[in-house]
């Protein structure tokens, strides 16, 4: 069941500025398992977004190799990558990125109206669909301005989701988000993950949300100093449930 | 990537900004709808032209004898005698292209009715003359073949004579007035005819029998002009040789003698009066190219403004999955349906603004399927055109970058 997603070997990321390279990337190995729910921790500067572009297809090695479902995709052209990402890829951005003036409903159809194979009829119901698992099936017709920051992010799960994806890339997803709300999608991604068996990556700063994952990379100067499997996952449905209300109770009372 | 999908994307993103989207368009519609009733308005004007040089019989052929010299000097044309009646008779008879002749004698005197009087032309012409000038009668009838035959004293008079011997408003028809002592009945009045393009009263006239001023007044059997009108307007400069031909041959002229006539058509008026008016065409159409141009300029200013407003949605598409070829059809595509639904606008608006214009101001317009057509088709090139470069430049953006721009 565990099928590998991802196979990055000795991966190499060197941007040039003002006539000096650095790497923002240095000889990173990493595998990840389908059903993986990892975060990737890291200052600014440490590497993490560089890995993610790669991870998510918009960005390419200077060397080494990433293997996407066995398939290396340094090798790929434009196009391809661009199919790559609209197939078997799902972006979850900080500033959700959803189109003005636009339904939540035609917010997350986007994805499938660049795949042809896709019916008008099939990508309505899937889209529908997706906004059901993120509860918002009676948001459908709401603009995003009419939505909360966190409908606005479950939205973009939503459309992160409509292509049925390989893996989910969240980057910095809860970082416009008050913690409450924060922990709302922190619990929507683990549900698509337990019960839909979704493999996610998520980028973050913040210890508190990493501890939601099963598993953290912490990235410094672009190598990994550690890479761990957390013992104790925190549940963040059960946090919402009882310990969240108390310490935001407390948090008023002082 | 499936065309309809990237059309309605194309006309999501538009529908978002109706307002910048009308006003896109509205460069273009004024453009189209200047082009339209400018062309219009010229067509209208040289149409009209055409057809007022037509009621002055544009397919009309005046041949006139050529002045002999005596003794080094040219005569008077009307001292030369060498068109007959066996002219007349000839071309009648053998030119095809023409579908009226008449001979045309006249003297100038005074018109007498009482105590009031007026100077004009007594001019003698055959039945067939009014239908080769394309004259036409208010009232009464013209007169026939039996009173040339007759030399009857029965005229036709133009309006102003009406005017200067009738002052008082009293019936005409039926009344007589006096040239040189020769009572004339007044059978037929002309219609207002106006001046012609040369400022000359053709309302100024007095019709009467050609045999009536040859015999009565001039004393003579020839004529001093031969009218004639081609079958159309295009075939006078036929017809004209065909005329020459006959008369030569009728002339008995020797192959290197010259012509004892002058055959003149009017086509040269004709050219004149349409380049003129095509001159103007152009004019009006340049100017109006002109706005559509910088409607044009508009598309792609606005386009250029929504591409780069639009950075961090190039981005999120080129992240989903959109390929530079997508984003590139995408703004072309908006660009291409602002112009041409601009278009559309702009033709309705061009031809009620056509129409206005012939209703409130009473210009002559010709709408034309060709202008309509043209800019229309105008339209689609600057949406390729001025849409082209901003759409590239979204095509050519780099998803990291563009996914990262404030």
């Amino acid at each position: 069941m565990e099928a590998t997603v991802v196979r990055i070997q000795h991966l190499v990321r060197e941007f040039s500025m003002g006539g000096e390279t650095f790497k923002a990337l240095n000889d990173i190995s990493l595998t990840i398992n389908s059903g993986e729910f990892i975060t990737i921790m890291g200052s600014s500067g440490s590497g993490k977004t560089s890995l993610l572009n790669i991870l998510g297809c918009l960005d390419q090695a200077s060397s080494g190799d990433y293997f996407l479902e066995g398939v290396n995709v340094n090798q790929l052209s434009k196009n391809e990558l661009a199919q790559i990402r609209n197939r078997k890829l799902g972006f979850i951005f900080q500033s959700y990125n959803l189109l003005a003036r636009t339904s939540a409903l035609e917010n997350v159809e986007l994805p499938l109206l660049y795949n042809p194979d896709v019916s008008a009829k099939e990508r309505t119901e899937k889209a529908k669909a997706a906004l059901d698992a993120v509860h918002l099936s009676d948001r459908m017709n709401y603009l995003p301005s009419q939505l909360s920051g966190g409908q606005q992010q479950r939205v973009a799960i939503a459309r992160a989701l409509i292509n049925d994806p390989l893996l989910i890339l969240a980057d910095e997803a809860t970082g416009n988000l008050d913690s409450k709300t924060s922990y709302g999608i922190m619990m929507l991604l683990q549900e698509l993950n337990t019960v839909q068996g979704k493999t996610i990556v998520f980028v973050t700063h913040e210890m508190d949300i990493a501890s939601f994952s099963k598993r953290t990379i912490t990235l410094r100067d672009g190598r990994i100093i550690s890479d761990t499997i957390n013992t104790n996952v925190r549940n963040a449905k059960e946090l919402l449930a009882n310990g969240f209300e108390t310490s935001e109770l407390k948090t008023e009372t002082k | 990537m499936k065309i309809s999908n990237l059309i309605r994307i194309a006309w999501r993103a538009l529908f978002r900004n109706k307002i910048r989207t009308f006003l896109t368009m509205l460069g273009i519609i004024i453009g189209v709808a200047s082009v339209i009733s400018m062309i219009a308005i010229g067509q209208g004007s040289k149409q009209s032209i055409q057809k007022q040089i037509t009621a002055m019989g544009s397919n009309m052929i005046i041949i006139r004898p050529v002045s002999n010299l005596m003794g080094g000097a040219r005569m008077d044309n009307s001292s030369v005698q060498t068109l007959t009646v066996s002219d007349v008779k000839a071309l009648e008879k053998q030119v095809s292209t023409i579908n009226g002749v008449s001979g045309s004698v006249s003297s100038r005197g005074q018109i007498i009715n009482g105590p009031y009087n007026w100077s004009t032309t007594v001019q003698g012409v055959s039945p067939s003359y009014l239908s080769i000038r394309g004259w036409t009668l208010a009232e009464g009838i013209p007169f026939n073949s039996q009173d040339v035959k007759l030399a009857s004293k029965v005229c036709l008079i133009g309006q102003t004579l009406v005017k200067n011997l009738f002052p008082n408003g009293e019936n005409v028809l039926g009344q007589r007035i006096r040239f040189k002592r020769i009572p004339f009945k007044i059978i037929g009045i002309l219609n207002r005819k106006g001046e012609n393009t040369f400022g000359q009263d053709q309302d100024d006239v007095l019709l009467t029998p050609l045999s009536t001023v040859q015999k009565r007044i001039l004393s003579t059997i020839y004529y001093q002009t031969i009218f004639a009108s081609a079958v159309e307007e295009n075939a006078t400069e036929l017809a004209a040789s065909d005329i020459q031909r006959v008369l030569r041959r009728n002339h008995k002229l020797q192959k290197e003698v010259e012509d004892d006539f002058t055959v003149r058509t009017q086509a040269e008026l004709i050219r004149t009066f349409s380049s003129t008016s095509q001159t103007l065409t152009l004019l009006l159409t340049v100017i109006a190219s002109i706005s559509l141009i910088v409607g044009g300029i508009g598309i792609m200013n606005i386009m250029y403004v929504s591409v780069t407003e639009r950075t961090r949605e190039i981005g999120l598409r080129m992240s989903l999955g959109a390929r530079s070829m997508d984003l590139l059809l995408q703004f072309l595509i908006e660009a291409i349906m602002i112009s041409i639904s601009g278009g559309l606008i702009g033709v309705v608006l061009g031809i009620s603004v056509s129409k206005s214009v012939s209703y409130f101001m009473h210009w002559p317009i010709l709408i034309t399927q060709s202008s309509v057509l043209i800019s229309f088709l105008v339209c689609f090139v600057t949406g390729v055109f001025f849409g082209y470069y901003p759409a590239l430049k979204a095509s050519r953006m780099n998803p990291i970058t563009a996914l990262r721009y404030e």
